[in-house]
């Protein structure tokens, strides 16, 4: 069993190796099928423990491979944890990883690079593997930062365009704040619990339930509201939860496929798979859960708010997963880890399948990515359309798709939850879903019906500042042939990934949130069990399905659908007259809330302030003036006065030398 | 009978003596060395007194290892000298300041 | 005043005197021999201190072998006499005063109050039997300080090489035979054969 373990984390990383390494000497089709050969094995491998794990009764694994160094009793190790929390994030993440893996092939055909960028991609698939599989927190911290190294690795895949530059040491940046209180928390368990394997810090917490420590000054902290707290901060900035969401959008100069893998399906959702293993240490600070809930609550709905106004097809996904990954973390805060897990699982699909088909339409829109160019496309890429609406469907929480039951779930939880702040959030998240139907829809029709694409009539529009900053190139657009499907390798994937978006839900609500499938993983006091209360009135999906349409979400997602069929469909000089009579509410989110603004002003500028008066005053004046140059003009001016006590006379030696001893025998004559 | 103090002050005067020498003779490079030996006989002057008044031979072969050690350096202060007269035509210390920093 | 008093007096005196006439006298001659004279003198306070080996070697040493050095370097030196004197007086106050100051600290250490007969006793004559002073010696030399002697040996060996490597030179206008070479001549590098007509 080790054996295949190890055969599951270590197969992508021979890909990334072979295809990166040796590019030169396989090619390019060398490289993609080096690459797919390795996550393809791992994947499958995967689905066998699952596999297992469903239907054989596997037990759960937990074993050190490899030990690094043993220090103050505290143990440094390579080890695994395979549980069923385990298997469920190997299963998607290797799943959804080999579909953008086969995307890539087609959407990737004429770039440069190709060989790097599958190597890439194998990598990630290899962190990713490493932090959900870790069985401690230092592992935990090499899967967490790897992951982040291959995120602005590929966010600045383009190295050679400015904005890509920027946006991935944006990425880096602001995933470094979050790393910090990540590793300070790591730290305080290192500390405190004397050990950094998770059986033992979790066996130890119970007994740090009352502990106190004192961070400065007089007051007392709890200790477990800091750790849980600073391990947090470390999520946020993973899982890109206000205030540290502000890279994610910006992430989309990356190519498409890794928007999907990276930025939507997989690695941000590290922070919510961090925090649901971390369940038995959030069960006890109380605290902590409301501060997750009211950060998540708040991300599920403003960021979605931003994503009504964008006009770039990627970045409406990539705020729709900002407020989704908000969703899963106000359900963490609830208690309702194993709705945040679902939830996770649900949107790893849906939301890869819509960047994805997002991808399709960017290649055939000629990489146009501004939507109001768009139009109609739905007669040119069919399976794309079929594709994208069940993504959307999935996404809204149309009944009976998979999205429809993580979602109901979570809102049920928060409604019922008894936390500080679960009023807050429960009206946020439930408004929020009407936000999502509105967002979802109007990317939906803008790029799909209506109007032929814009981008092929004569003349367009000329774009303004937004879109024409993403909007890369302006051909010549007579000679370009009009859109048609994406090739097989495209759309096999979108096919594949549209299967589980639709009825993943439906198969596995039962297990995942009401059975036994997270027993002994996840761990939930009686009085945080929120999700209970869901539970205790769920008989069964078809039930489920009848209980949520009576219930108000399910109105504000129709709602949402028709309102944005409505503006966008019906009358679209309304959304003009809206946009100019609110037309702050508009510049506040266009803006994105000034976020950006903000940390350019306080963070960029404020530490380029700081450092050009540390090198004023302290490099230049300290260091280089005082303590380098300082020192040398001393000794070379002490030297000039010295220098002349060597006259080079033999006998000036001799007499310093007879009145030393002189001296010397005064004192010992005298003393 | 003469107390080892005697002998001790009689190798005080010889090295006092030898030290006023090297004050005098500044510019001659000869004399200084000469001193110099007569510094080293106002030591081994002292040596030798205590060896006999302690009744300790180590004194004296110590004296015996100053001599050689002073023929040494008198033979090879000598041909550095020769050297040097060679090459500058003097002794004179005082023109002697190439190490002047 | 005992008869051994008197030899101890006379000599130290007489030693005394020809230090001082060393770092007098103008003419380095006459240094190198008051210094010699000065040997003789502590050669004869050292045989009263009973080190009679070590007051031959001085004589023998230092008399016979390092002043002729002196007096041999002094006088193939070509020394202009006037001029090596010359400041003589200018320092001979601020000379003075060190060597004097010197001087009493120096007394003040090793005067009769540390070390006069009461404080370190006449030691016992030598029993008539006992080792003589140079057998003594040697047998210390060999036994005990066996490492120390060849060391010095080597040193002095040293001190005859670097003398000799210092003063050493070849005088460009010296006509020698160089025998390596001659030995090692080939005729190629002395015979050439030359082709050409036959004269008429």
């Amino acid at each position: 069993m080790e054996t295949i373990y190890l055969a599951i984390v270590l197969a992508p990383l021979l890909g990334a190796i072979v295809a990166g390494l040796f590019r030169n000497q396989i090619g390019r089709a060398g490289a993609h099928w080096a690459a797919i050969l390795g996550v393809a094995a791992s994947c499958l491998l995967s689905l066998y423990v699952l596999k297992l794990f469903i239907y054989d009764g596997q037990q759960a694994f937990n074993g050190s491979v490899y030990t690094w160094m043993v220090s103050d009793g505290i143990r440094f190790e390579i080890g695994f944890l395979i549980d069923k929390l385990t298997v469920m994030m190997m299963s998607v993440v290797t799943f959804v990883s080999l579909m953008v893996h086969i995307y890539t092939i087609g959407y990737m055909a004429h770039e440069e690079g190709y060989q790097r960028f599958f190597s890439y991609i194998a990598l990630f698939t290899f962190s990713m593997l490493m932090l959900v599989m870790s069985n401690n927190f230092l592992q935990l911290f090499f899967g967490w930062e790897a992951v982040g190294l291959v995120s602005y690795l590929l966010i600045g895949f383009y190295f050679k365009k400015e904005s890509a530059i920027f946006a991935n040491m944006k990425a880096f940046l602001v995933n470094r704040v979050g790393d910090f209180g990540f590793i300070l928390g790591i730290a305080a368990i290192a500390m405190y619990f004397n050990s950094l394997d998770y059986a033992e810090v979790f066996g130890r917490a119970p007994q740090l339930k009352d502990a106190t420590i004192q961070i400065w000054g007089g007051t007392a902290w709890s200790l477990m509201t800091v750790v849980c707290i600073l391990l947090f901060v470390g999520a946020m900035g993973k899982s890109a939860q206000v205030p540290l969401h502000v890279w994610l959008p910006d992430s989309m100069e990356g190519p498409t496929p890794i928007s999907a893998l990276i930025h939507a399906a997989t690695m941000v959702t590290a922070g919510i798979f961090m925090v649901a293993r971390m369940s038995p240490l959030y069960e006890l600070s109380e605290t902590a859960l409301s501060f997750v809930l009211i950060i998540g609550a708040t991300t599920a709905f403003f960021t979605g708010l931003i994503g009504i106004v964008q006009n770039d097809i990627k970045r409406v996904v990539a705020y729709s997963t900002l407020s989704q990954l908000g969703y899963m973390i106000a359900a963490l805060g609830v208690s309702a880890y194993a709705a945040g897990l679902f939830h996770l699982m649900t949107h790893a699909f849906f939301k890869a399948l819509l960047f994805l088909a997002a991808g399709s339409v960017i290649m055939g829109m000629h990489h146009d990515q501004d939507i109001r160019n768009m139009g109609g496309v739905r007669k040119y890429m069919p399976i794309t359309w079929i594709t994208a609406l069940l993504g959307s469907l999935a996404l809204i929480g149309f009944p009976g798709f998979s999205g429809f039951f993580s979602k109901d779930a979570i809102i049920g939880a928060i409604h019922h939850s008894q936390l500080f702040g679960a009023g807050y959030a429960s009206v946020l998240v439930t408004a929020g879903v009407f936000v999502t139907a509105l967002y979802s829809f109007r990317m939906f029709f803008l790029v799909f019906h209506g109007e032929g694409p814009r981008h092929f009539e004569s003349h367009h529009d000329a774009h303004d500042e937004h879109g024409g900053a993403e909007a890369q190139e302006h051909h010549d657009v007579k000679d370009e042939p009009t859109p048609h499907e994406s090739p097989w390798v495209v759309t096999l994937p979108l096919i594949l990934l549209a299967i589980p978006s639709v009825v993943i839900g439906w198969m596995t609500i039962q297990p995942m949130l009401f059975g036994d499938w997270f027993a002994g993983v996840l761990t939930v006091l009686p009085e945080h069990d929120a999700l209970g209360e869901v539970g205790k009135r769920y008989h069964g999906q078809i039930g489920f399905i009848q209980h949520g349409m009576l219930e108000l979400p399910f109105w504000l997602a129709m709602g949402g659908l028709f309102v944005a069929w409505f503006i966008y469909m019906k009358k679209p000089a309304l959304a003009l007259e809206i946009r100019t009579r609110f037309d702050w509410l508009y510049h506040a989110l266009d803006m994105k809330y000034w976020f950006d603004e903000v940390y350019q002003f306080v963070f960029a500028k404020g530490s380029r302030a700081l450092g050009g008066m540390l090198s004023e005053a302290g490099d230049r004046f300290l260091i280089d003036g005082l303590i380098v140059n300082g020192s040398a003009k001393v000794v070379d001016t002490f030297a000039h006065r010295v220098r002349r006590l060597q006259t080079g006379y033999l006998y000036h030696y001799a007499i310093a030398m007879i009145l030393g001893l002189l001296l010397l025998l005064s004192i010992f004559v005298i003393a | 009978m003469i107390a080892l103090s005697d002998y001790l002050i009689v190798g005080a005067i010889l090295f006092s003596l030898s030290v006023a020498g090297i004050f005098l003779n500044r510019k001659n490079l000869l004399i200084l060395l000469m001193c110099v030996e007569l510094m080293l006989l106002a030591v081994n002057m002292n040596f030798i007194a205590f060896s006999h008044f302690r009744g300790d031979l180590a004194g004296q072969i110590f004296v015996f290892f100053i001599l050689t050690v002073a023929a040494a350096e008198a033979a090879i202060g000598l041909a550095i000298l020769v050297v040097l007269f060679r090459n500058r035509r003097t002794i004179d210390v005082e023109e002697l300041d190439t190490l002047k920093g | 005043m005992s008869y051994e008093k008197f030899i101890f007096y006379i000599f130290a005196a007489l030693l005394v005197y020809s230090a001082s006439m060393v770092i007098v006298r103008r003419n380095p001659v006459h240094s190198a021999l008051f210094l010699v004279f000065a040997f003789f003198n502590s050669a004869v306070l050292w045989m009263l201190l009973e080190a009679e080996f070590l007051a031959i070697t001085l004589v023998l040493v230092y008399v016979g072998a390092v002043m002729v050095l002196f007096l041999f370097v002094i006088m193939m030196l070509d020394i202009e006499l006037a001029a090596i004197k010359a400041g003589f007086v200018r320092y001979m106050g601020v000379g003075a005063l060190i060597a004097l100051a010197m001087l009493v600290e120096l007394a003040m250490v090793v005067g009769p109050a540390h070390f006069g007969l009461d404080k370190y006793a006449k030691p016992a004559a030598t029993p008539a039997n006992a080792l003589p002073n140079t057998e003594a010696i040697g047998e210390q030399l060999y036994t005990v300080y066996l490492y120390p002697f060849e060391i010095a040996a080597v040193i002095l060996l040293v001190g005859i090489v670097a003398a000799i490597g210092l003063t050493l030179r070849r005088r460009p206008e010296k006509k020698t035979q160089n025998i390596t070479e001659q030995v090692r001549v080939k005729r190629a590098d002395r015979v050439r054969l030359v082709k050409m007509d036959a004269e008429r």
